[in-house]
This record gives C-alpha cells, structure tokens and sequence, in this order.
C-alpha cells in the first residue's frame, strides 16, 4: 500500500519537476488562495452583518445539499463498480419525478390509504401516501437504470472505456428528447401536485420535546460510538463490527442534523435591531430525513448483506470475483437499480422542493451531483454525500453573498479547484468503501 | 415494367405541375403565423395562433382581403432567437409570405424584425413589449415593423404607479431573468418610475432562465421585509418563485406583467397579486363581449390577452391591406402609420415609433379568479 502511493505521487510530481511547470503552478496556487480568502472575507462579512440570514442560507443550502446527495450517490456507485460515468443518471432522476407526477396527478395514489379506509387521519393518509409515491418512483427510475444497462452499456462492457462514455452521452440525449415528445412528457413546464401540503416552522411551532429528541439522539450515538472505539481498540471484535453499523451512523447523522436545523429554526432573538427569526419548511425536513436514511440503508446494503459483499468484490476485481462464483452481471445491475432508486427518489424531493417538472430538469441537478461525487472523491459514499453537502452550500452562499447569476459558474469552478488541489476528492479511494 | 415506370414520371410531374399552378396562383394570400407552439410559454403560442386563426377565418368568409383569401402559415418559434429566425426564413424564402404576425417573446421578435426589414417583408408582433422590435439600435424605426400591444416602459410606468399610489408602497423588491429581453426591461422600466415616484427598491436580484432554487434570493427579499415584490417573468417562472416566496413566508404583495396571463399560472401561490395586461374580459364595450363570446364558441375558453392581441393584430394587418388596396408591404406599412383602429384591446393609434397608443389595465388573482380592478390611460 505504502510503495503504491509513493509511486503515485512520482507520477503526479513528474511534471512539476519542470522549471516553467513550476512556476505557473505557483501562481495559480497563489491566484487560488487569494480567490479563496476573498470568498472567506465576503462570508464572514455577510456573518457577522446579518447572522440570521447567514444560517437561513446555511439551511437553504441543507435542502439542495440533500437533494444532491441522493443523485451523487448513484453516479458514485455506478462508476465504483464499471467505471463508467453514467451521463444519463440524470435523465434518471428526471424520469423519477415525472413517474411520481403521474402517480400523483393521474393515478391519485398519494391518496390511496384513504380508499381502502376513508375513516383515516389526513396525516396518516399523507405519510403513507408520500412513502408510496417515493416507492413507486424508485420502483420506476430503478427499472430504467437497469434497462439501460442491459441493453446500452453491458454490450460495450469489454470494449474501451470510452465508448460507454459516450453511449451514456447518448442515452441521456435520448431519455430528454424521447421525454419531450408530444405524446410522453410533452416540452412544457408542468406545475407538479405536491403528495402533502407545505407548512412552514419558526420559532414557536416547533416544540422543544422534538429538539430535545434530536440532541439526545445525537448524544447517544456518539457516547456509543467513542464507547464502542475504546472496546474495539483493545481487540474486542464485536465492538469493531457494531462500530462500522450503520445504525450508529444513522443516530449521529439524523441526529445531528435535525439537531441543528430543528434548534437554529426553533429559537428566537432580537438585538440591536437584527432579528434571528429562521424558518424551515417540512418540505426541507422530508427532504433531510429521506436522504440520511436512504443513504444509511445504501450504507447498510454495501457493508451487511450478501449482495453488498459481492459489490466490493465485483468492484475490486471483476474477474476475480467471476472466478469466485460471483454472478458479476446481476450484482451489476443491481447496482444500477439501486443508484437508479436513488435517483428516482431525488426526484420526486426534487419536484415536491420546486413544484415544477420538465423534460431537461436532470442535467443541471445531474451535473451538480457529478461534481460533488468528484469532489467527494468518485467511487466512495460517504465523499459523495459530503461533496454534494459541499455543492449544496456553495451555491446557495454564493447566490446569496456574491452574486446569484454567478452562481452555477463558482460552483462548477469549484471542481476545477479541487481536481488541482486534491485530484482524488476529498475521501481518495479507500479501498473499504469502495463500491 | 418500362410502360409502369413511364406512367409515374408522367403522374409525378402532372402532379409537380398541379402544385406549382396552386402556388403560383394569386387566388390565395399567406400570412405567417410564428409563435411559441412548445416550450415554456407554450400557452402563449397556442393562444396566439388560435386568436389570429379566428381573425383570418371571419376575414375569409366574408371573401378575404383583396379579394383573396387568407392561407395561414404556422410555424412554432419556440420564444427563442435561434429558432425564430429559422422560422422566419422558412416561411419567407419556401412559403413566399409576405406578411408575418408574430413572435409573442421580445427575446424571439427582435432577431425575426432583423430578417424581416431585410426581405422587405411586414411584421407585426401581437404582444412583444421591448422597445427595440420597432427600434433599431441607430435609434431609427424600423419602417415594417408594428406591434399590437403597449410597451415595456408604459407597463413598468403604470405598474410603478398603481403600486405607489393605489397600493401605498413604500419599497419593493424587484427579481428578474437577466438574459430575458422583455424581463429586464420591465424590471428596469418599473425601477425608475418607482423611484421617480419616491419608493426605494431595496432588493434588485438577477437569476438566470435555467435557476429553479430561488430560495437563496428569497431569503433576502424575505429579510428587507419590502412592501411589494415585483416579477416581471413569465408564468411558468412565476409559479416557480410565487411557490418558494409563499414558502419562505414573504407577505409582501407581488406584482407582475403580462407574462403572467396564462391559463398555467398557479392560482393559488399568487393569491392576491396584481398584474397589468392589455385588456379585461369584464370590459363592456360590445367588440369586446363579441369576441369573448366568438372564441368561447370556438375554442370553449374564455380568449387571455395574448389571443385578443393577435385577434387585434391580424385584424389591424388586414385593415390596413384594404385600405392601401395591394399586398405590397412597404405601401400597406404606410397605410398603417396613418390609420386608427377600433379593436379589442382598445382604440388604437400608432405614434412615430410604431407604438400603439392605448391604455393598460390592472387585475388582481384573487380566490382562484381574476378581477379587473381599473384601467391607467397612457
């Protein structure tokens, strides 16, 4: 391991080695830093001036941020395990909200608990009717993605890499312009019917019980967690592998989340004129909690059962895990379905976030979860999650601080900063959660 | 099979020869219709065609202009440059049409004028308010080019002013799409007036037409706290911000323009806001409940200004053919600068810039219908 990464940085010291070389790529490092202090001079600034706004931009952020996560992970996988970024993951996400719009518009299935028992709470009829819109979206955009990998990348599996590359540039071409016709999705902007009805937290509505909840949450996880690190330290393998759970990821990162969203919405200052008065929107919450425990439960897949197993495997060798009795196709396309759930169920997060759905909506999410799977470092989750968190703040700050036209170009120059800084993203390729 | 050959080539250029006779022919007089067919404003197209297509069908029936009648030429333009040109240059070099009613988007209008004045052929807009399709950058007007609606200035002034004098406000917030002509210049028209007025706009936030997460922008129109948030854009954008300002929990009174009269306007989000347009259905002239009532026979729906616009605009078009007595454009153009007409938006007399010359009219959504609320003379 240690010989593998020494030759690497000779590779990537080559160049550098080079007098001209070396001299731009100071100075660019310098042009870099300097961008990067301006940018922390102008946050701090609009910190300090207005705190309150600050946050709720931070929280505008989480909801994008989310959003991102869910669409990163399935290009994250899918290139872990083929090595293929899988352009059309977008056009995924896009098919995943027009399923649930039909399901919705159409269909009336987010009502459907109140067919069979017209007596239910409207809340529970709402709850259960978002689930199953969500289920019936993954269900779909899942579907796709393996279609698509059966019948346009398995063909091209043996043949250079390329070639599936711009297959997917195709397919994806395909999925928008076979959506936009008249009689699929039509080319309009379609008003989208949200599965439940928005209402909006501050201070006051929120009760203290919930935020106590979340804290206490919080605590208990990392109490367990540093419990858990000091038995598995002194060789006890039981508390290694609870420490890799994913339940224990799920209380800190739920906790933790809602924790600080619930508390920074939930009090209310006023001093000197500025007002701390934050909102949050249960869209927002919905938004937050689907996507740590889709995450945990990806997390849980690839590190607990069977089919995981055979993913790393897969990912690790191919051939290798052929030889072991490993059916590589179908834990191919499983990940395929898997990523495409995902995507499905960003979808349907997506167009309840901005109640609008249109055949060209995936690309620009699509290519902002791109780059925060390479931020995070292509091929790992956890980087995923954390670059799309990353990409999420990025824009919605610099819309908020800096300029709202700019925005889309600081975050995607955001990528060319980290691809020469850090050219493995933030979390490289350990080769544990790799998949 | 020689003799089965020979019998095709005879058929086809029988055919071929049958074709060009009904080209050639004068008996017919085409008139191109270009509007957004698909797209974002895809209400917008089809309203159009449909309000000019009734216009051409009343003139055919009773004998058609000059005596001939009126053949229709649609082509969808999709409000954008790239396609509007193409269209443009489909029907004038293949359709051999001289007359064009259309686009409805300033952004698409502007590049076909272009290609229009260089063919020598007449176009009138029905509803695209951006000074610049009837001026060309030297400041001259371009001499076949006409509109059938008000323009960016009058609407921002008249916005300014009902929201200064009938509403009390004090500041406003102002978002728009930079890269929109007709938006830009809406935003930019209603800042001064409302300024000159004495308000003071306190957000001015730009975005761009592909943005669907306003909330960064919101936020800080929610913390200026302002009287009134003017959005100049179109409805489909409309419902996009309307929805996330509603969320972020703003109270302020929004305000927009006639991008906003679709049928596809969220209702409910825009609850209580106000916009201009060019006409009201609760107008009680006679041409108007004439033609209320004509296109709901029709099409089943009550007509939005964008098909009463086109409905004016081709009747203005043919008016003016009449009165000149040729189809030659540049003689019908001057007819036209001349003229008044008695149409359903209103009494109209064109001034120097090819510019109606008519009033706007304020309506507000309120409970899922709109309300006129008053007329401002220009």
């Amino acid at each position: 391991m240690v010989a593998t990464q020494t030759h690497k940085e000779q590779i990537r010291e080559a160049p550098i080695q080079r007098r001209d070389g070396m001299i731009l790529n100071q100075l660019s490092q310098g042009l870099f830093a300097l961008f990067g202090l301006i940018v922390v001079y102008i946050l701090g600034r609009a910190l300090f001036e207005n705190p309150g706004l600050f946050m709720q931009q931070v929280l505008n952020g989480l909801e994008l941020g989310f959003i991102y996560a869910l669409i990163a992970l399935g290009y994250t996988m899918i290139y872990g395990i083929v090595k293929l970024i899988n352009f059309a993951h977008g056009d995924v996400f896009m098919v995943g909200s027009f399923a649930s719009f039909y399901a919705i518009s159409i269909l009336d299935l987010h009502r459907w608990p109140a067919w069979i028992w017209p007596g239910m709470s409207s809340t529970l009829v709402m709850i259960i009717g978002t689930i199953t819109i969500i289920l019936i979206s993954m269900f779909v955009s899942g579907l796709l993605a393996v279609v698509m990998e059966r019948f346009a990348y398995r063909p091209l599996r043996n043949k250079p890499r390329i070639a599936a590359l711009i297959t997917a540039i195709g397919v994806s071409f395909f999925l928008e312009y076979f959506g936009a016709l008249p009689f699929v999705f039509t080319n309009n902007y379609i008003t989208y019917d949200r599965p439940f009805d928005v209402t909006v937290y501050s201070a006051g509505e929120i009760s203290p019980v919930v935020i106590g909840v979340m804290w206490g949450l919080l605590v208990i996880s990392l109490v367990a967690y540093f419990m858990l690190r000091t038995q598995a330290k002194s060789g006890d393998m039981k508390a290694q592998a609870w420490l890799r759970h994913p339940l224990l990821q799920f209380g800190w990162l739920f906790g933790g989340f809602f924790a600080f969203v619930l508390t920074l919405a939930g009090i209310h200052l006023e001093s000197g004129g500025k007002v701390w008065d934050l909102s949050v929107s249960n869209v927002t919450l919905v938004i937050m909690g689907a996507s740590i425990l889709l995450q945990v439960l990806l997390q849980f897949v690839v590190t607990q059962t069977q089919l995981g197993k055979a993913m790393r495997a897969a990912a690790y060798d191919k051939d290798a895990a052929r030889l072991m009795g490993i059916n590589v196709d179908l834990v191919i396309a499983s990940t395929f379905a898997l990523g495409g759930g995902l995507a499905g169920a960003a979808g349907v997060l997506y167009a309840t976030a901005f109640k609008q759905v249109y055949y060209l909506m995936g690309i620009i999410p699509g290519l902002k979860a791109f780059v925060a799977a390479v931020i995070g470092g292509i091929g790992s989750i956890p980087g995923a999650f954390l670059g799309a968190l990353i990409m999420g703040q990025t824009e919605v700050l610099s819309a908020g601080f800096i300029s709202t036209p700019m925005r889309d170009a600081i975050s995607f120059s955001l990528l060319i900063i980290v691809l020469l800084v850090w050219p493995q993203g933030i979390f490289g390729e350990p080769p544990g959660e790799k998949v | 099979m020689r003799t089965r050959n020979l019998l095709v080539l005879v058929l086809v250029g029988a055919m071929l020869a049958l074709s060009a006779c009904g080209g050639g022919g004068s008996k017919t007089l085409k008139v191109a219709i270009l509007a957004p067919l698909s797209g974002n404003v895809a209400t917008f197209g089809q309203s159009t065609r449909d309000g000019a297509t009734l216009a051409i069908e009343e003139w055919n029936a009773k004998g058609g202009v000059l005596g001939k009648q009126i053949q229709p030429v649609v082509e969808d333009s999709q409000c954008n440059a790239e396609a509007a040109v193409s269209a443009a240059n489909k029907v004038i070099d293949q359709d051999g049409v001289k007359f064009i009613i259309g686009e409805v988007c300033s952004s698409a209008s502007i590049p076909i004028s272009e290609v229009a004045m260089a063919k020598g052929v007449l176009q009138i807009s029905p509803t695209s308010t951006n000074p610049s399709v009837t001026v060309g950058e030297d400041g001259k007007t371009k001499s076949l080019i006409f509109r059938a609606c008000f323009i960016d200035p009058f609407q921002g002034q008249v916005a300014a002013k009902f929201a200064l004098e009938d509403l009390k406000a004090k500041t406003a917030a102002v978002l728009l799409d930079q890269g929109n002509d007709y938006v830009r210049g809406l935003a930019e028209f209603f800042r001064d007036s409302f300024e000159a007025g004495g308000g003071k706009v306190v957000v001015w936030e730009t975005y761009t037409g592909e943005d669907n997460d306003f909330s960064a922008i919101l936020s800080k129109v929610k913390d200026a706290n302002p009287d009134i948030l003017y959005v100049p854009d179109y409805y489909s954008k409309v419902n996009l911000i309307a929805a996330q300002a509603r969320e972020k929990g703003i109270t302020a009174t929004m305000m927009g323009g006639d991008g906003w009269d679709s049928e596809d306007l969220d209702r409910t989000v825009t609850d209580g806001a106000y916009f201009t347009n060019h006409y009201s259905g609760d107008d009680p002239r006679p041409i108007v409940q004439d033609w209320i009532k004509k296109y709901k026979d029709k099409y089943g729906s009550e007509p939005d200004a964008l098909a009463t616009l086109a409905y004016d605009a081709a009747n203005i078009l043919f008016t003016a053919m009449e009165k000149a007595g040729t189809d030659d454009p540049a003689k019908v153009a001057a007819a036209m600068e001349g003229m008044e007409f008695d149409v359903v938006s209103g009494h109209i007399t064109y001034d120097s810039k090819h510019n109606p010359v008519k009033p706007a009219v304020i309506l507000q959504i309120k409970d899922g219908e709109i309300h006129f609320v008053k007329t401002i003379a220009p």
